[in-house]
Formats: C-alpha cells, sequence, structure tokens
C-alpha cells in the first residue's frame, strides 16, 4: 500500500514522536541554520489563502539565503520548518508545541485570526516570537502578549483609512454619495469590520441603509442583491471572502445593480489579480482598501513578476504579507546577532526596519501592533489593480462615481 | 428510502462538480452537454463506491454507515484538494450572466434552466420507480428487506443501484449548478445538512416530496432571510427540519416509516 | 471491582506523564486525546449505553463552552464557578431536546438528525445574538493562575482534564452495574420489550441525555480554558459532534473503555500521519481518512470488539 519512502516517513515520526517525549525542552537550533517555523491552514477551508501564504513566507526564506543569510550570525541560513493548521485553531496550537521542540527560533503564521489567537498564545508559553503575516482582529494584539508582532494593520485601522479616504473621495468629487449599504460574512473579520463601519459612517454624513450579514458560505445572492436593488444605495460596501465576494459581485451584475460605487474594505476579491483576471467585466470600477504593496518599489514587481510566472499562482497580500513578515524577522536576527527567542523578540520590540516592499514607513512597535502599517486604496480600472489613494502612493486617479 | 445516510453526499457532489469543470476546461464541453457524460459516469462510482465499500462496512448497522461514509467524505476532499489544490474555479459560459424576465423579476438563466432539469430528474425518478421493476424492487426493499430477499431480490444489487441513482442525480445537479457557482474542494460541505433537511421534509421515499421539500426549503430561506436578515435566515430552515421530524416524521409525502 | 482498580491504575498512571517527560508535544497530544475520550464518553451514555445516536452533540458542547467564556468575559465570574452553571445548562438542553424527541418518539436516524437540527439552529443563534458576542465570538482574559482555573504549564490543564474523565470513567463503569443502567441498556436493546417490562422509557432516555449533556458541557468549559477564544463554529459546529462520535464507535460503544481507546487510536492515527507528505498538502488526511473506512470495514465492533 504504503511506498518505502513514506513508510520510512511513518516510521520516522513515531520515532520523533518518542525521542521527543524524552527531550527536555528541546534542543535550540545552533550552527549553521536558524529554524523559522511557517505555520499556516494548507488543508481544510482556507488551504487556498494557506497555501498562498506558505509560498510567500518560503520565498522570503529562499531569497535572504541566496543574499548570504544572517550576515552577523557568519552567514547562517534560515530553515524554513513547514506546518500545518489544517484551519483549525487546536490544531495550529498543537503544532507549535512540536515547533518548539524542533528549536525553532520564531514563527511566521498563521493567517486567520481565530489560528492566530491560539498559536500566538501557544508560542508565548515558550517565549518563541509569532510573527502574525495576516490575521486581522485587533483582540491579536492586545492581550498583552510579549512575543506577538504584527506587522501589517489590523481591522480597525483598515476600517479607519477605509472612512477618512471614503470622505476625501466623496468630497473631492462633489458629494455625489449619501447613501451606503453594507454586506458582510458572519465571521470575526466580517462582523467587526461592519461593527465599525456602521459607527463611523453616519458620523461623516453618510446614511446607512442596511447592514446585510451573510453565512459562510453563501450559496447563492439573489436575494440580496435584490435587497440591494430595492434599497438602492449609492455606495455598495462588501467586507467577506473571495468566493462569496465573486459571487455576490458577479450577481450584481446579473441583476442589473449599478451603484455609484462597489468600495469594499479588506475585499476578499476585489484586489485579487485572479478575481479580475476571471471576471474582468463584474471586477472593472471596484474600489477597495486592502492590504498592498507599495507601488513604488520596483523589487515587488519583480517578485509579483516571479510569482505570476508559476503555474497556478497569484500576487496576493498573502503572498506579499508573509514576504515581508519574514524579512522583517530577518532583520531582527541580524540586529540581535543571535538565534534565541528572547533577542529576537528584544530586537522585533525595537525595530525600525524600513527596507521592506509595504507602503509602511519605518516600522515601529508598539504593544505588538507595526504603527507604520497602513491599507491603500485600490481600483480595478481597464483590467488592471492600480492604487488610487493617498497620493504619495497613487498609480493612477481614482474614478468615482463609475460608469460602466 | 433506504436509510442510507450518506455524509459523503456533499464531497460526491464536489467531485462532479469538478468533473464537470475540467470536461468544461479540457474537452470545451459545455455544462449541459455534459450531462450525458457526468450522469453514467457518477452512476458507475455510486454503484461501486457502494458495493465496494459502504456495503462491506455496514455490517447491518446504520450508524456504520454514517462513519464510513464520513471516512469516505475526508478521503474524497482530501484526495481532491492534493490533486486540483485549493483554489476555486469557476467556467464562463456565454449564458453566464443571461437573465430572463419574468413578470417583475429578473432570472438568471442558468438557475431557470437548473430548475427545469430538477423537474425532469424528479418527474424521471418518479417513473422509475413506478413503472420499473428495479423501481418494484427498491420500494420492496425499502419495505422489508428480509422479504424482498425471500422472493428472490438480490438485495445488495438494489441498494447499490439506489446508490448509484442517488450519485447520478449529483452528476446531474453539478452540470446544473457550476454556471451559477464554483467549485473547490471544500464546496460540498455547504449542501450537506440542506440536502439532508430536504429529504426529510420532503418525506424519505417520495421523489415528489424531495421537489416539493426543495422548493419549500427555498422559499423559507429566502423569506427567513428577508425577515430574520439573511445569516439568522437560515435557521427557518432547521426548525421547520426539527418540527417535520417532531410532527410529522414521515415528511410530506412520505410513507408511515 | 477490577474495573474501578482499573480506573484507579490508569488515573494514577496518567498523572504522572508530566513527571516523566516535559515535552510540549507529549503532554498536548495526551490532553487533546483526554478531551476527545471526554466528549466521546458523554456520548457514549446516550448512544452506547442508552441506543440514542446523536449527530449533533456540539449543541451540549458549545453550551458549555459559551457558558463559561459568557459569564466571565460578561459577568466576571470567576472561571471555577461557571463549571456548574455549565453543567446545568448542558442537562437542560439536554432535558429540553430529550422532552421533544422522545415527546414525539423519535428513534434511530431521526433523532440524530433532529439533533444535528438543534446543533445547527444554536450555531445560527449564537452567531447572530450580541449576547455571545456573534460572528466575533468571545475571549477570555488570559491569567494564568489555579484560581483561574488557566495553568502556565500544561501539567495543571492535564490533571483537570484526567480529573474529568475519570469523572466519566466512574459513571460509565455505574452505568454497566447500576440497576438505572441495567433499564438504560435495556431500553437500547429493545425499547418496546423494556416497557412492556415496565422501565419508564420516557425517564430513562430523559436522565441519559440530561447526563450526556452534562458532561458534554464540561468539555466545552475545559475547551474555553485551554484556549482562551470561542465563536459559533468552534462551539456548534459538525466537527465538534463527528469528533464526539468517532472515538465510542472506533473504540466500541458501551463499553467503560471505548471511548478512550478510540480516541487514543484516533488521535495516534493523526499525528503519525502529519507529516507525511508535507509537502503535499492533503495527503495525510486521505490517509487518515482511508483507514478510518477500513477500520470500520474490518473492526465491526470496534476495537473492543477484538479483544472479546
Amino acid at each position: 500500500m504504503k511506498s518505502q519512502k513514506q513508510r520510512r516517513q511513518f516510521l520516522v515520526n513515531t520515532a520523533a514522536l518518542a525521542a521527543s517525549a524524552a527531550l527536555p525542552l528541546g534542543a535550540r537550533g545552533q550552527g549553521a541554520s536558524v529554524k523559522v517555523g511557517v505555520l499556516h491552514p494548507v488543508t481544510g477551508f482556507l488551504a487556498y489563502s494557506g497555501g498562498l501564504s506558505r509560498l510567500g513566507a518560503r520565498l522570503a526564506i529562499e531569497d535572504i539565503n541566496a543574499a548570504g543569510g544572517i550576515k552577523s550570525l557568519g552567514g547562517a541560513k534560515l530553515e524554513a520548518i513547514l506546518a500545518d493548521a489544517q484551519s483549525k485553531p487546536e490544531v495550529g496550537a498543537a503544532e507549535v508545541e512540536k515547533l518548539n521542540e524542533q528549536g525553532v527560533s520564531a514563527i511566521v503564521g498563521a493567517y486567520a485570526s481565530a489560528i492566530c489567537l491560539a498559536t500566538t498564545q501557544a508560542a508565548a508559553k515558550h517565549n518563541i516570537p509569532h510573527l502574525v503575516d495576516v490575521g486581522v482582529a485587533d483582540q491579536i494584539v492586545q492581550r498583552g502578549l510579549k512575543n506577538t508582532f504584527r506587522f501589517a494593520p489590523g481591522y480597525k485601522t483598515c476600517t479607519d483609512t477605509a472612512v477618512e479616504s471614503l470622505q476625501a473621495l466623496n468630497n473631492s468629487a462633489g458629494k455625489p454619495a449619501k447613501t451606503v449599504m453594507i454586506i458582510h460574512e458572519e465571521s470575526l473579520f466580517g462582523t467587526g469590520t461592519a461593527n465599525l463601519l456602521s459607527k463611523q459612517l453616519p458620523a461623516l454624513g453618510f446614511e446607512v441603509k442596511d447592514v446585510i450579514k451573510h453565512a459562510n458560505p453563501t450559496r447563492d445572492f439573489n436575494n440580496i442583491v435584490l435587497r440591494v436593488k430595492a434599497a438602492n444605495p449609492d455606495i455598495v460596501i462588501p467586507a467577506n471572502y473571495y468566493n462569496e465576494y465573486a459571487l455576490f459581485v458577479r450577481t450584481m451584475k446579473q441583476q442589473g445593480v449599478m451603484p455609484k460605487a462597489i468600495y469594499s474594505v479588506l475585499g476578499g476579491a476585489a484586489s485579487s489579480y485572479k478575481f479580475v483576471k476571471e471576471f474582468s467585466d463584474a471586477a472593472n470600477g471596484v474600489l477597495d482598501v486592502n492590504h498592498w504593496f507599495n507601488p513604488k518599489d520596483k523589487r515587488a514587481w519583480a517578485l509579483k513578476k516571479r510569482v505570476d510566472a508559476m503555474e497556478g499562482q497569484f500576487f496576493t497580500y498573502e503572498v506579499y504579507l508573509n514576504y515581508a513578515a519574514v524579512q522583517l524577522l530577518a532583520d531582527a536576527i541580524e540586529r540581535a546577532k543571535s538565534a534565541k527567542r528572547e533577542d529576537i523578540i528584544a530586537a522585533l520590540e525595537k525595530s525600525d526596519w524600513s527596507g521592506h516592499m509595504m507602503p509602511y514607513g519605518p516600522t515601529r512597535f508598539v504593544n505588538g501592533q507595526n504603527e507604520g502599517a497602513r491599507p491603500l486604496m485600490m481600483q480595478v480600472q481597464k483590467n488592471d489593480i492600480r492604487v488610487v489613494l493617498p497620493d504619495t502612493y497613487a498609480e493612477a486617479k481614482p474614478v468615482f462615481p463609475w460608469k460602466a | 428510502m433506504l436509510h442510507i445516510i450518506n455524509f459523503a453526499h456533499g464531497a460526491a457532489l464536489m467531485v462532479a462538480l469538478y468533473g464537470v469543470f475540467f470536461l468544461h476546461q479540457k474537452a470545451g464541453l459545455d455544462p449541459y452537454l455534459s450531462l450525458p457524460v457526468m450522469v453514467p459516469a457518477m452512476f458507475v462510482a455510486g454503484y461501486a463506491l457502494y458495493r465496494f465499500v459502504v456495503a462491506k462496512a455496514s455490517h447491518g448497522k446504520d450508524e456504520n454507515i454514517l462513519l464510513v461514509t464520513l471516512g469516505v467524505a475526508i478521503v474524497l476532499e482530501n484526495v481532491a484538494l492534493t490533486l486540483w489544490k485549493s483554489d476555486t474555479r469557476t467556467i464562463e459560459t456565454g449564458y453566464t450572466f443571461t437573465t430572463v424576465a419574468i413578470g417583475p423579476a429578473m432570472i438568471a438563466l442558468p438557475k431557470l434552466v437548473a430548475f427545469a432539469g430538477a423537474a425532469i430528474v424528479a418527474a424521471l425518478l418518479l417513473a422509475m420507480m413506478r413503472g420499473t421493476d428495479l423501481g418494484r424492487a427498491i420500494r420492496a426493499c425499502a419495505k422489508e428487506r428480509q422479504g424482498a430477499r425471500l422472493v428472490g431480490i438480490d438485495v445488495e444489487h438494489v441498494f447499490a443501484m439506489s446508490f448509484g441513482i442517488g450519485l447520478a442525480c449529483l452528476g446531474a445537479a453539478a452540470c446544473f449548478l457550476l454556471p451559477a457557482y464554483y467549485v473547490n474542494p471544500q464546496v460540498g460541505n455547504g449542501f450537506v445538512l440542506i440536502a439532508f433537511t430536504i429529504v426529510v421534509l420532503g418525506g424519505m421515499g417520495s421523489f415528489a416530496g424531495a421537489l416539493l421539500g426543495g422548493l419549500l426549503v427555498g422559499v423559507v430561506e429566502s423569506i427567513g432571510g428577508l425577515y430574520l436578515g439573511e445569516s439568522l435566515g437560515q435557521i427557518g430552515i432547521f426548525l421547520i427540519f426539527i418540527a417535520v421530524l417532531l410532527f410529522r416524521p414521515q415528511g410530506l409525502f412520505g410513507a408511515r416509516a | 471491582m477490577r474495573q474501578l482498580a482499573a480506573i484507579a491504575a490508569f488515573a494514577v498512571a496518567v498523572a504522572l506523564l508530566p513527571g516523566l517527560t516535559g515535552s510540549g508535544v507529549v503532554l498536548n497530544i495526551a490532553i487533546m486525546t483526554l478531551y476527545a475520550a471526554l466528549l466521546g464518553q458523554a456520548w457514549n451514555i446516550l448512544a452506547g449505553f442508552g441506543g440514542q445516536f446523536s449527530f449533533g452533540h456540539a449543541v451540549f458542547f458549545g453550551t458549555g463552552a459559551y457558558a463559561a467564556a459568557v459569564l466571565q468575559a460578561r459577568f466576571g465570574w470567576n472561571a471555577w464557578a461557571t463549571l456548574p452553571a455549565a453543567l446545568a445548562l448542558g442537562a437542560a438542553v439536554g432535558a429540553f431536546i430529550g422532552t421533544l424527541s422522545f415527546r414525539y418518539g423519535l428513534r434511530g436516524s431521526y433523532f440524530a438528525l433532529v439533533t444535528l437540527a438543534f446543533a445547527e439552529v444554536f450555531r445560527i443563534l449564537a452567531n447572530n445574538v450580541q449576547f455571545t458576542g456573534a460572528g466575533v465570538g468571545l475571549m477570555v482574559k488570559l491569567q494564568p493562575g489555579a484560581a483561574h482555573f488557566q495553568f502556565a504549564d500544561k501539567a495543571g490543564y492535564l490533571h483537570v482534564i484526567l480529573a474529568f474523565v475519570v469523572v466519566g470513567l466512574l459513571v460509565s463503569w455505574w452505568l454497566k452495574h447500576s440497576r438505572y443502567g441495567a433499564w438504560l441498556q435495556a431500553v437500547r436493546d429493545n425499547e418496546d420489550s423494556a416497557a412492556a417490562l415496565g422501565v419508564n422509557v420516557f425517564a430513562v432516555k430523559l436522565q441519559a441525555i440530561m447526563l450526556s449533556g452534562a458532561l458534554t458541557a464540561a468539555a466545552g468549559v475545559f475547551y474555553v480554558q485551554y484556549f482562551q477564544y470561542i465563536d459559533p463554529s468552534l462551539a456548534y459546529g459538525p466537527a465538534v459532534s463527528v469528533e464526539a462520535l468517532l472515538g465510542p464507535i472506533i473504540g466500541g460503544l458501551g463499553t467503560i473503555w471505548g471511548p478512550i481507546l478510540g480516541a487514543t487510536v484516533l488521535h495516534l492515527l493523526g499525528e503519525a500521519t502529519r507529516g507525511l507528505v508535507s509537502s503535499l498538502p492533503g495527503v495525510n488526511l486521505v490517509v487518515y481518512g482511508a483507514l478510518l473506512v477500513l477500520m470500520i470495514m474490518f473492526l465491526p465492533r470496534g476495537i473492543i470488539g477484538l479483544v472479546k
């Protein structure tokens, strides 16, 4: 049934399990390599995002090694220790235990907020620095855990930026939009985002006509779109994951619903090259306040080119956020001149690294959150995604309102 | 009808959807034209799955069938993940965005076709159950397994045929569904509970019931969504499910078990 | 009596585990296995001993978990104090579902499906009600310390879950040897005959589901204390319901040790296949699922059936 190789792997695993029972607290990785735990949900319902996240982390590790590794440690290479959270928090936490015993100096992951909550906590018990790649829930950095560092923005920052930018956009176009409607997915990210939006928008003069929460997954958006049609808001604000976003926007097009703008906040498919490629009709015109790379940085475009050349891969936020997180980690190890966990944590706390391809400026961690982190506003124009706000990073002018 | 609770129903739908997807992508076959390919293919797959896996695992107990189909679901979902990766695939056809105006409503064309297709399939199944030997055999096995055996019916074969027909229906469903939806390895999970609900609502053993059950569930889902919000509205389906189980377990059309 | 001695020996052996190894991996596996065993034991009360198969045991688990989370996060209760409340709520939900289901004579697959539906109803409610934090879920404040039912190291958690499991073992032993247990098993074996013999079938089944619900709720409390976070899918989703029934069926229905045996086998299987072909996600789960199927095909009475 199983091949020789698999049988050996099976035995190795069982032996390793038995052996690790004998080890007191796990040997530290010394010598020529610095072990980095790369922990993402690569199976289960988050498999797609998990896979892309893992890709970003691995690319960064390869590139850093190719450029000479960690110079202050004599050219020590980074070694990726891959782990699968199986889209479940408890499995993520269990994997952290394994990574601990394999002597990782740090962990990067775990994409989803619920999983990150569990993994950062498990890592804290062993004082392992844990870089949160995506996980936008603000609770992640509000628990006073010293080992947790999030390089990218959380949903409060994203929502605040989205609200300010919407106001700026509306004002400079002569205030054509007065009413909005929010369509969000039912779990942590969607609900949190929608809550913040529905509090802040009215204060700025926008009328929130309706807030519609939908299930994950939603099989059909006809009813929701009909309600949008009936309410006829000027702006539709979706906050959901890729599949639902795509289905929703396609259904709107199908039913002929054309608001002045589709303005998504952390939109699942909005600033997604995959979506633009597959559904260019429905995608054009959509505005999105989301994670994005610095479009003025040539290295980002070079990386994009490499990823585009890979079969079936797209240059998505999962990829470059993980890439950046690993780079941040490497810089910290470099400055710490050590692969010890506590030294890396200290180095991260003081990090002011600006060698990244993100529009973040110099890094500055306060309670584990990088204060420099921010989203950008993009718009799909002519089948391509272009940054439209803020001006420092803009590649094109926003078209608002959008005429199909 | 035969009290086989198939947890792999969603996963099988997923496999069928991939079948339709690849037929479209590699052979350029329109999903509706894939029907003659998918339906027999899924029938054979279902028959084989029953004969070689489910039957051997049941040992006469319903709960074993549940467990083994659960295992099959895990295997199918992860084989799909390994082979076809986790990205969501969709197809574009000329009619994906076409709508038909019926009164004040604009109905998507793929959905209308699916509606018609479902009705036709139900009618065919009904005809088969009433008019053919196989249909009579299935009804006999459902009512009285031992007795059926005693009159010479190959019960295992009949069960396998039913399972095969069930999966064949999924093959048809996939052809109707893909134009308006998408496929990825996890796509089946969203359908399993609804499928169970519809079957119980319609009455285990009645195809007309299943069809009407489907309609009723759809309406309840929509109305629930309207008055309670899309997320809370889903509750309507399950409350009806519970009510039917408690007060009318034979469903709308089923016979008292 | 021998069985009681075996239970004691088991308890002592597992309690000593943290002394034998400091490995977080091993201790975590032990904790998660015992947790799964607890879920299985609770399910086994109703299904293995009582013959009523539930596919929606998450409904009790989630209730216990939310009880712990809500009482702490919203009302500032001490974590330990939430345990009796959770047990009571678990039993209450059991009473509710049991009264409806058994009053209307639901059996077999119908009962299984109705429990599934109830779990979904609770999940949707939890997802839409501010009280439970809706989709955002609830976080319990991180405050390590035995007084807060949180422990800085794994040994504390291991001992607590072990204590729960030992309670489960004792309850199972009691079901095997008591008059109530005899009534329950009689109902399982042939409900109509039991009724004819004078057993109050409705009351017996109702008590079983309440007991089962309470014990499952305890597992929910443990989960919240171990992970400090709960949301509607984690609480009421099908994953928990499936986990509850896998162990006892694999290990042996209606037996004292079946749930523990089954949980152990499943977790070891999961661990052994976890690292397989890590570069190709999914392969390990294919092997896991395939082995599950094979086990059911060739071990109809569970692993205990092999021994007998």
